[in-house]
């Protein structure tokens, strides 16, 4: 963890509510971990995935959801943002050679920059991106670059027409590990169908470096905080 | 005045504190992780995380809640319980910071309070006992304790009989008159009093229109408490003559300052950890050069000094 004061590169609409921010300044961040936003106006800090981060250039992308994010949308270039970089334990890198990626709406967003290293460690990466709609399937092109891009909508409006977990069941024949990032729900029922993966959990937080106690999860192993010990969990560890 | 003159040295119990600022109890773990971000040593003392008898997982999430000048919190007193803070915890703090910590102490029964503040009798790198009496977040809990004087007065009376470390009782600001339970506390054999513990607090959703918090209601704390933690020590000061240890809402060496105008003789610093990892190294480094600039070259000189 390092507290740095990041400057906005650029801050850039994606779809009607999805933005994404560049920020110049960071240490090295490694895929799974996050950052933590102070936004001016507000007391707590906001947790974001890193989508991509390039030597000090860290990009955020980021769902307006209420009033913080909303406030994010007006920053301009520039501007000087209060940040945590380096939190949390990111994706196990090494031990699969044929990795399947999964993503659920915004939970796209750290597997762009997950897709990329696994590409470039010559693994055969799969992605499949989820979502209500095609709207909510970003960066799809960024991310077929890294890997065979497979989409599923609940619409049925791009790929196939169902949710993630069916969606997965044939490409879960084709790989021996995933990485999954999206709604509680999609995580669950991948989680409970197979247990040979890693999830990227989100959770309140109070502080986001393991003081306060206020992210903690229940697992197999006892309790774990999903700001420390997390955002990625094995699938098997998680309780439900 | 210099720089160099200026003392920012206290004593609690007899123990010289080298500053009064201590990480307050819930927001600073047991410590040791905060020494990847700097030099714990620097702190005055710490107040590790509240600690029962058994293990607990504490409340479902979410048990944050944000507030325009603070958070809410209803962790339930998540802990691994009193033997492995007193065996694994209490050894790795050990091993980065030098000086005595605070043992902070949570119960659901007289028994379990007088079991958990006993079992720190023999270690050696506990200065004091602190009694969560306060803790609004258990079922059945911390408010029954913390809300009425004669079973405070209890509490302490049969705490004091088995714990041999000195004790500090941590009163909640949700009573009707906090100056009362600080006496309660004070004739039944209390050696100094903390104050505040969060204020019962509650946000809502307004897209789920339910409470944020899955418990319903909280502890607030944060920048928006100060005024109500300084009102409430300046009471406690007025009614009893053990050392108050302030707290609620600081995050400047000017909070710092005015705690101590208010009645206590060290502070503790809670949610402003949480918002920046280094606040109390940036408070311990301000505070000299805020003294300076105030004219004041001994804290002790300050101590309740605004009580009218
Ligand atoms: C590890 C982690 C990584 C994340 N990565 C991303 C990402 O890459 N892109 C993205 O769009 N979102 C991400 N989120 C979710 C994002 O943090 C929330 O959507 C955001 O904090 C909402 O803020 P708000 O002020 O707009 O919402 P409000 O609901 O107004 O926020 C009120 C409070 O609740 C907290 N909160 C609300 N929803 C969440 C949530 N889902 N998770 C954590 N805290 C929440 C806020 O931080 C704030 O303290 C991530 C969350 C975590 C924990
Ligand atoms: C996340 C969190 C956890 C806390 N846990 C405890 C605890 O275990 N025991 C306790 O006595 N007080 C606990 N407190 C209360 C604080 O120690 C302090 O009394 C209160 O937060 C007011 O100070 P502040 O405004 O500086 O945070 C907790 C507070 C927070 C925010
Ligand atoms: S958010 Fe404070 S411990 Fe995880």
């Amino acid at each position: 963890m390092k507290k740095e004061v990041l400057k906005v590169l650029s801050n850039e609409k994606l779809t009607e509510t999805i933005f994404e921010m560049r920020l110049s300044g960071s240490s090295p961040m490694l895929p799974g971990q996050f950052v933590e936003l102070l936004i001016p106006g507000f007391s707590l800090r906001r947790p974001f995935s890193v989508a991509e981060y390039d030597k000090g250039i860290l990009t955020i992308i980021y769902k307006v959801m209420g009033r913080g994010t909303e406030e994010m949308t007006t920053i301009k270039k520039n501007t000087k943002i209060d940040t945590l970089t380096g939190l949390g334990r990111g994706f196990s890198l090494s031990g699969s050679e044929h990795p399947l990626l999964i993503g659920g709406g915004i939970g796209i967003a750290p597997l762009i920059y997950l897709a990329r290293v696994l590409y470039e460690r010559e693994k055969s990466v799969k992605i499949l991106l989820c979502g209500r709609c095609n709207n909510d399937l970003i960066k799809q092109e960024e991310i077929g670059k890294y890997g065979e891009v497979f989409f599923a909508t609940d619409d049925g409006s791009c790929g196939f027409k169902g949710n993630a977990l069916e969606a997965a069941q044939s490409l879960f024949k084709q790989t021996d590990h995933y990485y999954a990032c999206g709604p509680m729900p999609m995580l669950k029922a991948l989680a409970t169908n197979n247990k040979k993966g890693e999830l990227s959990l989100e959770a309140h937080m109070g502080c986001g470096f393991g003081a306060c106690m206020g992210c903690s999860i229940q697992t197999t192993d006892g309790p774990k905080r999903v700001c420390k010990e997390g955002p990625v969990f094995q699938a098997g560890e998680v309780i439900f | 005045m210099e720089t160099e003159k200026i003392s920012l040295g206290t004593q609690l119990f007899g123990y010289q504190l080298d500053n009064p600022i201590i990480p307050a109890s819930g927001t600073f773990g047991f410590g040791y992780e905060f020494a990847d971000y700097y030099d714990i040593n620097i702190l005055g003392s710490i107040s590790l995380k509240g600690t029962t008898k058994e293990a607990r997982y504490g409340n479902p999430l979410p048990r944050i809640a944000e507030c325009p000048s603070g958070m809410i919190n209803a962790i339930g007193l998540q802990n691994p319980g009193v033997e492995k803070v007193r065996t694994e915890e209490l050894s790795k703090l050990k091993r980065y910071y030098s000086k005595k910590v605070i043992a902070n102490v949570g119960g659901h029964s007289f028994e379990e309070y007088v079991y958990v503040s006993s079992a720190f009798n023999d270690s050696e790198s506990v200065l004091a006992v602190e009694l969560n009496v306060s803790c609004p977040n258990v079922k059945g809990g911390g408010l029954v304790f913390g809300n009425d004087p004669e079973v405070l007065g209890r509490l302490v009376k049969e705490v004091k009989k088995s714990c041999t470390k000195p004790l500090i009782v941590k009163l909640s600001p949700n009573v009707k008159d906090i100056s009362e339970m600080a006496i309660s506390a004070e004739s039944n054999g209390a050696d100094a009093i903390s104050a505040i513990n969060t204020l019962l607090g509650m946000r809502i959703d307004l897209k789920t229109r339910k409470p944020v918090i899955s418990v319903g209601k909280g502890g607030y704390s944060g920048k928006g408490v100060f005024p109500v933690a300084v009102k409430m020590v300046n009471d406690i000061f007025k009614a009893v003559s053990i050392p108050i240890i302030g707290m609620g809402g600081i995050s400047s060496s000017y909070d710092v300052i005015e705690m101590m105008m208010a009645g206590a003789r060290c502070v503790m610093v809670g949610t402003a950890n949480l918002i920046d990892p280094y606040a109390c190294k940036e408070i311990i480094e301000e505070l000299p050069i805020t003294m300076k600039k105030l004219g004041i070259c001994n804290l002790s000189e300050i101590v309740g000094c605004a009580s009218i």
